[in-house]
């Protein structure tokens, strides 16, 4: 078993694969989070400060997102634009190059897409948690808007947040198996084919949720300390 | 909007609607009990059964549902000692089989944290109060601590089970024709993407919006009855993502 094991590894080279699809998948994770993030931001804005028709467009938006399954997200976009990349692809000439910076382009939209709705709602929560007489506060000592934002809402909306954003993160990462559907070389996908070529999928399938299993216990590990460091100052209650 | 397309995809997707409803159901009905166990077993002082659920849950929750799937599916076949015996071979052939077992090994990771949050939150006094009167463990279990922490829970286990509906699209992956998978067909057969996901999407939303509309707006005022004087009130979508 462990000769076999490492023979598969090393010698016949998955292990370079295993860990290319894993650096993939916590890329689309990573950037897809970063996306979301920033979106969310802006939806989350757009419903506190009660922004006449956005805020309302923000929530078709986040109810549709989170009532619908991922991967069906996944589907909307991967073959709503598959035609039109195709074309713009092919007039370039570069139907190829084009098409595998595609997929990944496509599953961090996706990934990024879904977690904007879900982080929309934590930042939402986080601004509504933010004291009004902190703000009062500030204007009263004439701090400029800009100020405010920077040293009164921020700092604090970001510490309020963080425990969902945490949460956020733990199921983008496993949303990133979605996109493998779409054909990108990420952890899930590189395993499906291991598994075929070598007729041994329960070893690669294992090895895959193995993978995720230690992004999950390393970042939550992670989230607690950024946690801490942030509380630092907060008195316990 | 093709219209002629929309007539066409309607009842294809409705097939696919019993499917995903026969995997959200038994999910449920196998995974709540199964949940219940791990949850006591997290509590229980026995130590190494309390370290097993603990772990149970913690690889559940921490891998996602696709790879749970695919190591059932393809990867289980790959035992021999497996394959030999006929009645699992059978079992494990059938991708509903794998996806279904899948989703209620990984709703059961969820409902125990969630049940196991619910049985934590009782009071201690209820449970002294029970002891005192002489109950066993099993009579106190029947009367106080279940129907206390399933009333605890139930807001929580509401959107698990919204969850567990959206999540039987990942039995598409293996053959399973239910909403999605027959929506992926639809959509790269006819390209019409918008009209394909927004007649899928609105599957989904009505069965959550079913499962919201009865629990939070029957089984839970239900529930705690003596505690609201007030009209029941429908929270409309509330869901989080479970983690």
């Amino acid at each position: 078993m462990g000769i076999a094991l490492s023979r598969l590894l090393w010698e016949d080279g998955w292990g370079l694969s295993i860990l290319r699809g894993s650096a993939v998948t916590v890329m689309v994770g990573v950037l897809g989070m970063g996306l979301g993030m920033m979106f969310g931001l802006l939806l989350a804005a757009a419903k506190w400060a009660r922004v006449p028709v956005a805020s309302q467009v923000v929530d078709v938006y986040t109810v549709i997102v989170r009532s619908v399954p991922g991967l069906l997200v996944v589907y909307l976009i991967f073959f709503g634009s598959v035609e039109f990349v195709a074309r713009v692809g092919t007039f370039f000439g570069y139907a190829d190059e084009f098409q595998s910076a595609y997929s990944f382009i496509v599953g961090v939209v996706s990934v990024g897409a879904i977690a904007a709705a879900y982080a929309a709602e934590v930042f939402r929560g986080a601004l509504d948690a933010i004291h009004p007489g902190q703000i009062e506060a500030a204007r009263a000592v004439g701090m400029q808007t800009r100020k405010l934002y920077t040293r009164i809402i921020g700092p604090q909306m970001f510490r309020y947040a963080l425990p969902g954003i945490s949460n956020v993160w733990q199921a983008t990462i496993k949303d990133t198996s979605l996109v493998s559907v779409t054909g990108l070389a990420e952890l899930i996908r590189v395993a499906y084919i291991g598994a075929g070529t070598t007729r041994q999928p329960l070893i690669f399938f294992v090895i895959a949720a193995v993978v995720f299993f230690v992004i999950t216990l390393f970042s939550q590990a992670a989230f607690g300390l950024v946690e801490r460091n942030l509380n630092r100052g907060v008195r316990a209650v | 909007m093709d219209v002629e397309l929309i007539q066409r995809a309607i009842p294809v997707l409705l097939k696919g609607l019993a499917t995903t409803l026969e995997i959200g159901l038994v999910a449920i009905v196998i995974g709540f009990p199964l949940g219940l166990g791990f949850a006591l077993a997290r509590l229980s002082s026995n130590r190494s059964l309390a370290a097993f659920a603990l772990l149970y849950s913690m690889v559940f929750r921490g891998t996602p549902l696709l790879v749970q799937i695919f190591i059932i599916y393809f990867g289980l076949g790959q035992l021999q000692f497996l394959r030999d015996q006929t009645t699992f071979w059978w079992f494990f052939s059938d991708g509903f089989n794998c996806a279904t077992l899948a989703i209620t090994l990984n709703t059961a990771a969820y409902t125990s944290e969630i049940l196991r949050g619910g049985l934590m939150g009782i009071p201690a006094g209820e449970i002294e109060a029970a002891r005192a009167c002489g109950m066993s463990n099993w009579l106190c279990f029947r009367r106080i601590r279940f129907p206390l922490a399933f009333r605890l829970a139930l807001p929580a286990y509401t959107n698990e089970i919204t969850v567990i509906v959206k999540e039987s699209s990942l039995a598409s992956t293996v053959t399973v024709l239910e909403i999605t998978g027959l929506a992926k067909r639809l959509m790269s057969e006819t390209f019409a993407v918008i009209e394909v996901f927004t007649l899928a999407g609105l599957l989904y939303l009505i069965v959550n919006f079913a499962v919201l509309l009865v629990m939070r707006s029957w089984l839970e005022p239900k529930l705690s009855m003596h505690r609201t004087a007030s009209r029941p009130v429908f929270w409309f979508w509330p869901h989080r993502r479970r983690v």
